[in-house]
């Protein structure tokens, strides 16, 4: 670009408006690289649908789950806000604390936000208009943090009130002045809005008290992360507003994410006890996160699935990493983007409805896909020959078969998940919880294989049969009551004979009754006998022999219906609970890539440009970088062969044996022959080349100057050849 | 010429210059510091005559040197004004009060943005020739102490202010510090000093004992007082806080008196009721374990479910991820074992190396007792991948659980958050708090730790 001064230096060329790039939607990106782009548009619908359902189920769910304890929360406030206009002789005489309520959050901060966001609305909304939250860092300074209250508290009823833009404007402009960020400008603009809300009394003086009046809303003053605050800007704080609280009803909310005597870590007793502080305590993060499994991937709601290599993916990063929910629902929206990009059939993971009326528009192609498919596969090698022809041949009657396989896959669903409810009530009370002690575990055993497979089934299934009969009738008991709202034709079946066999136990109390004497006399009668008998070998024979008839002995009624009871859960189990991946057409609905999950949730920085370094066709895509594995092209960039010689040095590496190596490897590239003698000089371009590749790598971080020896470098890595 | 008469306390305050009723009224509103009233009062001199430059008062906290002067600038109406240093986050609104308390807010408002100390003296001399003192003003400066963290001409200069703008003016300087650790390097104008001594046992009970609850006679709330006192006045001296304590557990005492099972003159018995309340409300309420609110919710409660609150210190247990609780024990390994010693805990084949053989002089003492040192990232991750039982991948998320911790305070960074490379951090968290957590991921950490070798 050309300028017309004659002056050297920077000048700025804005871009044209008619070279701008179009941005591109969000559907532009989807269709863009993706598979089976015929129907894109149909999938990406569908993706957005089912994730805008998804986020609006957690947000509400997010909102229940917070609702106890934000509403003690705003009880609080309205009471510190109501115990401030008592004028009785001990609050008179006590000092004025300032109302704090601190709110232990847990460690999963990323959660906050959200929590803080609904708790400023629900004030907003119920309790006061004056709620400002602020972070730690955006307040590094006393005179920050004050600005910041000030900004918004006054900011926000700028937004919520239109006729007193101008008198707000005034003070917007007075606070561009920073000179006037100080709590008394707060004040006088706090008394002029209750003044002016509240008619009739406009000679009211400035100092007259504040707890004259009803109708004075608290000022909420909420600190989301006290942890991160510096101690000395909080305590000044605190300090300069325990001066107003006379005359503003100021109020603290401290998030807090560790412990709450951290509070105590931060103010020293003398500005702790301007505070008169309560405490609240949020949910922990894993009974959070089990309430959305439950409501999110334990119902047949949502079509979309994960398989359990995804699900432990997301499971180990919550429980490794950061406990953080929203960073889970966000690994599902993820998986659930990259299964419609990547999965040309999730067109027919959606509502029946759709998904039949989306099977008879599949193409020829998507029907070949599905002949392609591992679990159609399977399906067809179950078949008659002639079914099997059919199904190869003829698409129409692909179509219908598929149809009738959605229907399936809908009907194990919907019965996967209420037996796996039922099992997971009765085995969660077992000792040493042979089958999890959370829903999920046992939901990723029975994602793996056959549960009843697995050792831990049977040793469970052994404890059951152990169990008391109080503690079995009431796990039947919940068992009822989870079949009870299922539709689905099996259920309903099982519910009846639950039922059944519910009755029949209630009805072993009346006959026990009578058949328990009976019992005794079967026990007692060889006892008897004993008596009689004082022979040694006579005594040892009849010991056996009642050893022996106790164990046939005849089982009890209560015994033989709770093995009818277990035989029963275990038949649900043998025809519910069998993998997804033994169901046909399962690729439709189940997103399975747990690498791609974990490289794109779970990145891991230094492997990637270690793979670069070693292999940089992976990035480049350049045929002539293509080798075998283990060695790297002479063609590679400079980095790439200065990488690979290095790691054949130890730990020192002599700076000149490397350059020799490389100049060698380079000049080789470049076609010379390596033995004759004007390459034994190293040119200065391949000089300059290897100095600037080494500082490369010293900058990743893989060599650093040492003193050690003079010309060398120490490595820092490991490993290697 | 003596101006002051001074009494004994309890008399009443004399100067000439101000009528008896009001020096009775300014006596009446502050006991138990007339001496030093009076003497403050002998130092202003006449209300036209010029007054020392700066007066410098300290004391312990409530020990009513604010008290005192607001009451004796009010009650004998001289020009002031009041300044709180922790609220002048800048010089500006120092300047700014002053001068909106002097010359109402056009002179305020003549300040320049961000100004300096030539600015206020400038705008003061301007509007001092317009209105100049016709009696002493004075400026008070409450907690004086942080006028030391602002530029270092400020003290200097206010001191002496009166030389500087040319007017009648006084400094008056409030603090809790002696003056000792005021004084500046380079020298600065000695203000006169002024002490203000704690309230004596017998001068707390006489101020405490003023404010007595209208329904009951001033002899019943003295013994209240008086016990009251007998609890805490080993533990706590602070007027404001008696006041509070007072009013909290007020109620309680008069307990037995509403359900008429004792007189009013029966102290003994009052005595026996209220004594094990007020050791709890001790251990309680006056540490701010359990907020006011809840104090008073819990004397209206029954003795048993009163048991179940628990207060703020007694949570103390902390959730973390898995990998967190990894990297806070090795955080916590790198921090109070030496270096060398890393080899002997973590290497497999480390040969037989005695405590003895590699104790240093300096080490001989418990690391534990030093307490943290600084370690380098490279030796926190070192120690971490191999204290954690199975094999992790250097992921990214790693990498910021640590400033992850390093914000919930478990951490601190010792370098500068600018120094990227080789960041150093020191561990935060105490023996107890880091057993806790190795115990729950089943990890010894004692047979780690140097110390207890």
């Amino acid at each position: 670009m050309t300028t017309t001064s004659v002056s050297k230096g920077c000048f700025v060329f804005k871009p044209s408006a008619k070279k701008k790039k179009k941005t591109l939607s969000l559907e532009d990106h989807f269709t863009n690289g993706c598979e089976g782009a015929d129907n894109s548009e149909i999938r990406f619908k569908l993706c957005q649908d089912l994730w805008h359902k998804i986020r609006a189920d957690t947000e509400v769910l997010q909102d229940e789950l917070n609702r106890k304890i934000l509403d003690s929360l705003l009880d609080f406030t309205r009471k510190c806000s109501s115990t401030r206009q008592h004028s009785d002789w001990a609050s008179q005489m006590r000092a004025s604390e300032i109302p704090t309520a601190a709110l232990v959050l847990g460690v999963n901060v990323p959660d906050h936000d959200m929590t803080f966001q609904s708790l400023s609305e629900l004030l907003q909304q119920s309790v006061t208009p004056h709620v400002a939250s602020v972070q730690a860092k955006e307040c590094g300074a006393l005179k920050h943090l004050m600005k910041r209250v000030l900004e918004r508290l006054m900011d926000t009823v700028v937004t919520v009130d239109d006729e007193e833009e101008e008198e707000t404007e005034q003070t917007s402009t007075q606070l561009h002045k920073s000179v006037h960020c100080s709590l008394s400008t707060l004040c006088d603009w706090y008394n002029a809005k209750t003044m002016k809300s509240k008619t009739g009394t406009p000679g009211k003086k400035r100092s007259s008290p504040v707890r004259d009046d009803p109708q004075q809303p608290p000022v909420v003053i909420i600190f989301k992360d006290l942890e991160a605050f510096n101690p000395k800007v909080l305590q000044d704080f605190i300090l300069i507003c325990s001066r107003y609280v006379e005359r503003l009803p100021l109020m603290f909310i401290f998030g807090i994410a560790t412990s709450p005597s951290t509070i105590q870590h931060m103010l020293p007793h003398s500005v702790s006890s301007l505070l008169c502080i309560e405490l609240f305590q949020s949910l922990s993060c894993t009974q959070h996160l089990a309430t959305v499994i439950d409501k999110l991937i334990l119902t047949p709601q949502f079509p979309f699935k994960l398989n359990g290599k995804v699900m432990q993916v997301l499971m180990s990063i919550f429980l490794y990493h950061d406990f953080s929910v929203r960073n889970f629902i966000k690994g599902v929206q993820l998986a659930l983007l990259e299964h419609f990009h990547s999965q040309p059939l999730s067109v027919l993971c959606c509502k029946k409805k759709e998904a039949l009326l989306n099977v008879m528009q599949l193409s020829h192609h998507d029907l070949e896909s599905i002949r392609h498919l591992l679990s159609f596969r399977r399906y067809v090698e179950k078949q008659e020959p002639q079914e099997q022809l059919n199904l190869f041949r003829d698409d129409t009657h692909l179509k219908e078969v598929c149809q009738k396989l959605i229907k399936d896959l809908r009907k194990y669903h919907k019965n996967y998940y209420p037996v796996l409810r039922c099992l997971h009530t009765l085995t969660s009370s077992l000792p040493r919880y042979p089958l999890g002690k959370q829903v999920r575990e046992l939901h990723l055993i029975c994602l793996e294989k056959n549960v009843w497979e697995n050792e831990d089934y049977q040793t469970a299934m052994k404890l059951l049969k152990m169990l008391a009969k109080d503690e079995l009738i009431a796990s039947l008991q919940r068992c009822v009551e989870i079949l009870q709202p299922v539709k689905s034709k099996k259920m309903k079946k099982a519910l009846v004979e639950l039922e059944e066999l519910l009755a029949k136990f209630k009805q072993l109390d009346t006959v026990a009754a009578e058949t328990l004497p009976c019992v005794e006399d079967c026990i007692t009668s060889p006892v008897k006998n004993l008596q009689k008998k004082t022979d040694l070998f006579q005594l040892q024979k009849t010991l056996l022999e009642m050893n022996e008839s106790r164990r046939a002995k005849k089982l009890s009624p209560f015994e033989v219906l709770r093995n009818e009871a277990l035989e029963f859960i275990d038949g649900l189990v043998k025809s519910h609970l069998s993998p997804p991946e033994s169901q046909t057409l399962n690729e439709v609905c189940y997103y399975s890539s747990s690498a791609t999950v974990r490289r794109h949730l779970n990145a891991t920085p230094r492997t990637s440009i270690q793979a670069a370094l070693s292999s940089p066709y992976y990035y480049l895509q350049n045929e002539s970088l293509k080798t075998e594995d283990g060695t790297v092209s002479n063609a590679a960039p400079d980095i790439c062969i200065a990488y690979k010689l290095h790691l054949e040095c130890g730990r020192l590496i002599n700076l000149y044996d490397w350059l020799e190596a490389y100049a060698t490897v380079v000049s080789a590239a470049e076609g010379n022959n390596p033995d004759s003698d004007n390459v034994r000089k190293v040119e200065e371009v391949k000089h300059a080349r290897f100095i600037q590749a080494v500082s490369e790598l010293e900058f990743l971080g893989f060599i650093k100057s040492t003193k050690q020896k003079t010309d060398h470098v120490a490595r820092l890595t490991w490993g290697g050849c | 010429m003596v101006v002051v008469v001074l009494g004994a306390p309890g008399t009443i305050l004399r100067s000439v210059w101000y009528e008896e009723e009001r020096l009775l009224r300014v006596a009446q509103q502050m006991p138990c510091r007339e001496v030093q009233a009076g003497m403050l009062l002998s130092l202003m001199g006449q209300p036209q005559q010029y007054s020392y430059p700066s007066i410098f008062i300290y004391g312990h906290r409530a020990s009513g040197k604010s008290h005192v002067m607001h009451v004796l600038l009010k009650e004998l109406e001289l020009p002031h004004a009041t300044v709180s240093c922790v609220e002048c986050v800048s010089v500006a609104l120092l300047f700014e009060q002053v001068l909106l308390s002097f010359f109402g807010c056009d002179a305020a408002s003549l300040l320049p943005r961000s100004p300096s100390l030539s600015d206020f003296v400038r705008i003061y001399r301007q509007q001092c020739s317009q209105s100049p003192a016709k009696q002493t003003r004075y400026i008070v400066m409450e907690k004086a102490e942080l006028l030391r963290d602002t530029d270092a001409n400020l003290l200097p200069a206010l001191l002496r202010l009166q030389e500087l703008v040319e007017d009648n003016v006084t400094i008056i300087l409030l603090s809790e510090i002696v003056w000792d650790k005021f004084r500046p390097n380079t020298g600065c104008f000695e203000p006169l000093l002024l002490h203000f001594p704690d309230y004596s046992k017998g001068e707390l009970q006489q101020i405490l004992s003023q404010d007595r609850h209208p329904s009951y006679t001033a002899e019943f709330y003295s013994s209240y007082i008086n016990i009251l006192l007998g609890v805490f006045y080993s533990v706590c001296r602070d007027l404001r806080e008696l006041r509070h304590l007072a009013a909290l557990n007020f109620s309680k005492f008069c307990e037995p008196l509403a359900e008429g099972k004792v007189k009013e003159t029966d102290t003994h018995k009052l005595w026996r009721n209220i004594e094990p309340h007020l050791k709890k409300a001790m251990q309680t309420v006056y540490l701010r374990e359990v907020s006011s609110l809840q104090w008073e919710q819990m004397q209206q409660m029954e003795e048993k479910e009163s048991g179940a609150l628990r207060g703020l210190s007694a949570h103390t247990h902390v959730e973390l991820p898995y990998y967190s609780k990894f990297l806070l024990i090795a955080a916590y390994l790198a921090s109070y074992n030496p270096a060398r010693t890393d080899k002997r805990f973590f290497l497999k084949h480390h040969g037989k190396i005695k405590k003895t053989n590699f104790l240093k002089k300096n080490e001989k003492t418990s690391n534990h007792l030093l307490g943290p040192k600084p370690f380098p990232l490279d030796r926190l991750l070192a120690i971490f991948y191999s204290v954690v039982d199975n094999r992790v991948a250097p992921t990214a998320s790693i990498f910021s659980q640590i400033s992850s911790l390093v914000t919930l305070q478990l951490l601190t960074q010792v370098s500068h958050d600018d120094q990227l490379d080789a960041p150093k951090y020191k561990c935060a968290v105490s023996m107890d708090f880091i057993c806790a957590i190795s115990r729950t991921v089943n990890f010894d950490i004692v047979k780690y730790l140097y110390d207890f070798l």
